[in-house]
């Protein structure tokens, strides 16, 4: 019997941890949002929005879903270990990870803190979806803001970059490369 | 004892999502390719990030099989079918050939793979139906892509516009064969989505959606296209039946080789 569950709804403008959690999720919830994105070290999967769901059972066994950002997202795997490593150390007696699309992420998942970091470590956040546009706004892509000087004078020059989550952009007024974390 | 993973999972909608699986496992497999080949640096990666995401979307369809179809755990299925166990199209199977080719390639298929998602966004399912509506998001960057390079090289130089054409010749009838019927599509003919419509509109209706889409963007990119002759483009037809063109066994030699060392080993 499942006695405390919490499910990631809205992105708060704080980070992602869901309000009104019992202590013992909450605990869980901190200990994840510890846990770094392998590829953007600075941001935690939590504030990435990757945690969708964490569940404590009443003989204490955690369950945590996570959902790819990238369908071939190729730290997925990683991320399942790391998850499962920090929650035992955290003193959870069993951990599962389940990987699933059932709430599939957008980058509209990522926290404002989480936007934040992104923009501290370099990488421009991903600009927010207009109202109406369906999937990932790629007219937006053509003038990505710089995260170096805030110019809107940029232009994309690959749709795809070093990750699968990042584009390549060039700044006129900066007259350097930048990176762009993918609105998906 | 090592065993092939010989029978498909059963029921149309298995096979329908398999096929799928296939055509972009080995899709992705030749866009792979490409890496550390392109011809400039941003090109090598976008074809190596395309190449990424659709082994992705393979696995994604394979498990979502294992889970709710009964098929055999994704690594089997994916690199322990023989040939004639592999449902893909033979445009899939083509080398790389050069640039222009693969690129008129790229572009054919991932607006037919926008296509079927779309679609299958619309299935009943509610796990497919949001796996449909996760991966149209991440295809809208591969057609994005396709269309930016089509569109520049065939309003580029006399050269690129040529070179692009004769490429579109060559990938024509391969591309039709995307849309070859299958056994089973009748039934999925009938189902229908939470909105009251059937889902899956069938093969030649998807092949109608895809060509006017295709000969439209061609027309605005400049392209005088001479519908006749390419009506009378014969598809290349065989590859949902199991029948393949000469190139997929060899790909499935070079493939499959690490896998089949140790086909029970843990990764």
């Amino acid at each position: 019997m499942i006695i405390e569950s919490a499910s990631l709804q809205e992105p708060n403008l704080k980070g992602n941890i869901p309000d009104g959690l019992t202590p013992d999720l909450l605990r869980y919830w901190e200990v994840l949002d510890q846990v770094p994105d392998p590829e953007i070290p600075v941001i935690s999967v939590v504030d990435l929005g990757i945690v969708t769901r964490v569940t404590v059972a009443d003989n204490g066994a955690v369950q945590v879903i996570l959902t790819p950002t990238f369908a071939g997202c190729p730290a997925l795997k990683w991320m399942e270990k790391t998850v499962r490593e920090a929650l035992l150390e955290a003193g959870a007696p069993e951990v599962d990870v389940q990987t699933t699309f059932e709430n599939p992420w957008t980058s509209e998942r990522i926290s404002e803190a989480g936007r934040e970091k992104i923009r501290n470590f370099g990488l421009a956040p991903p600009p927010r979806r207009r109202p109406g546009c369906v999937g990932p706004d790629l007219e937006a892509l053509a003038h990505a803001v710089c995260p170096r000087c805030g110019s809107e004078n940029t232009s994309m020059k690959s749709p795809f970059g070093p990750t699968l989550c990042r584009s390549l952009h060039y700044c006129f007024d900066c007259l350097e490369a930048f990176e762009q974390f993918k609105p998906l | 004892m090592m065993t092939n993973s010989n029978d498909f999972p059963t029921g149309p909608l298995a096979r329908y999502l398999l096929q799928i699986a296939d055509d972009q496992l080995i899709m992705g497999h030749r866009n792979s390719e490409w890496t550390g080949l392109g011809p400039i640096l941003e090109e090598d990666i976008a074809f190596s990030s395309v190449a990424q995401d659709q082994v992705g979307h393979a696995l994604a369809f394979y498990e979502f099989l294992q889970k709710e179809c009964g098929a055999d755990d994704p690594d089997q299925t994916a690199f322990n079918r023989p040939e004639n166990r592999m449902l893909c199209n033979g445009l899939v199977e083509q080398p790389i050939g050069d640039y222009a080719f693969s690129l008129a390639r790229h572009w054919c298929y991932d607006h037919a793979i926008r296509l079927r998602y779309e679609s299958l966004s619309g299935i009943p399912n509610p796990v497919l139906q949001s796996l449909a509506v996760k991966l149209q998001g991440e295809v809208k960057y591969h057609t994005f892509h396709a269309d930016t390079w089509m569109k520049s090289l065939l309003q580029g130089s006399e050269e690129s516009r040529l070179r692009m054409i004769s490429a579109i010749k060559e990938v024509w009838p391969l591309a039709l064969g995307m849309f070859e019927s299958w056994v089973g599509e009748d039934d999925l003919l009938n189902e229908m989505g939470p909105n009251g419509h059937p889902w899956y509109p069938g093969e030649a209706a998807l092949r109608l959606q895809w060509q006017e889409h295709a000969l439209q963007s061609l027309q605005g990119w400049g392209v005088d296209v001479d519908q006749g002759a390419l009506s009378k483009l014969e598809p290349v037809l065989g590859g949902r039946q199991g029948f393949h063109t000469e190139h997929l066994a060899p790909l499935l030699d070079e493939m499959t080789a690490v896998f089949r060392l140790d086909p029970q080993a843990e990764w």
